[in-house]
């Protein structure tokens, strides 16, 4: 079995205000240095095929279809054995 | 004239936009997303509201709903189609309309009266009214910052699809006046065949004589002179 980590992140021409708030917060805390805030969605999802193939087809066709608006979002991901995710 | 409202699970404009239609004296049909008819409408609204509590993204769970298809392919034979608010969303996600709502600049659910401008009389939603009249039309959402990238930007402008934008009274459009970032302080939008809008704004929460503000039946009145 195999599990997609995936990550759904804004473009970087697109603002992201939760990103600047937290940015904000962060510096108020007394983290100066810290320039930039990102906020990103990181999703996993568990399949019980084992054909990484088959299943890099599927998570791209959800990505592009679903789980990313074109628009303003990019995504990556990575597969990983379910087992070993579980082990860890 | 025949109007449907489309009802998903979290919709909560639906019986607004139902009761203001009824009101005007219109046959009217709440239309349940599970179905496959739209009982052959001359208007449908997707309403406002939380589509699938907004999980994901606003309206990109709906787009799935069983009744989207038939909704697709209403407006894609010309039908009337108007999206308020998580109708909007819905209706960007569905790819009948460009751009994106996304959080709005403060990150803060907005909800109060709101001046728009109509930006041109060449739509069916606004060919009554004419360009340049201010309307108070509330609003309530907190992904209603409309973004799209410049060249969109570019085509919507100088297609004349920007139908609504945000403004103050006297009808100057500015920072100030922009209550949530959009870009261009754009209020609501239409297809290039002019026959699909999508707007933040909620005309059907001003339109009866018991809420305070009535400009919202301008937009009502301007589809039932387009149908007549």
């Amino acid at each position: 079995m195999l599990k997609a980590k995936i990550y759904v992140k804004l473009k970087a021409s697109v603002l992201d205000p939760q990103g600047k708030a937290v940015t904000n917060s962060l510096h108020n805390l007394g983290f100066t240095d810290v320039l930039e805030t990102r906020i990103s969605k990181y999703i996993e999802m568990n399949f019980t095929s084992d054909d990484r193939e088959k299943v890099s087809q599927e998570v791209e066709y959800i990505c592009n279809s679903l789980l990313a608006n074109p628009n303003t979002e990019v995504y990556q991901y990575e597969i990983v054995p379910l087992e070993q995710n579980l082990e860890n | 004239m025949r109007i449907s409202v489309v009802t998903f699970p979290g919709s909560n404009c639906d019986y607004d936009a139902y009761r203001v239609c009824l009101s005007r004296g219109h046959q009217t049909k709440l239309i349940w997303h599970k179905d496959t008819d739209l009982a052959n409408p001359d208007l449908v609204i997707l309403p406002g509201g939380f589509s699938y509590g907004d999980y994901l993204r606003g309206g990109a769970l709906a787009r799935f709903s069983p009744i989207v298809n038939e909704v697709i392919s209403f407006a894609k034979k010309g039908g009337l189609l108007l999206g308020i608010c998580n109708g909007f969303q819905i209706l960007t996600e569905c790819g009948l309309l460009p751009g994106t709502l996304l959080m709005n600049e403060s990150l803060l659910f907005i909800c109060k009266h709101q001046y728009i401008r109509v930006e041109t009389e060449a739509s069916p939603f606004t060919q009554s009214i004419g360009k340049g009249k201010v309307l108070d039309v509330p609003i309530a959402h907190k992904e209603g910052n409309f973004y799209t990238d410049s060249e969109t930007l570019k085509q919507l402008q100088d297609n004349n699809q920007i139908i609504f934008r945000y403004c103050d009274k006297q009808g100057e459009i500015n920072l100030q006046s922009n209550p949530n970032g959009s870009l261009d302080n754009i209020a609501g939008i239409c297809n290039p065949q002019r026959n699909i809008l999508g707007m933040m704004p909620h005309p059907e929460r001003s339109a009866t004589d018991t809420v305070p503000t009535q400009d919202g039946k301008w937009i009502f009145e301007a589809i039932e002179k387009a149908l007549e």
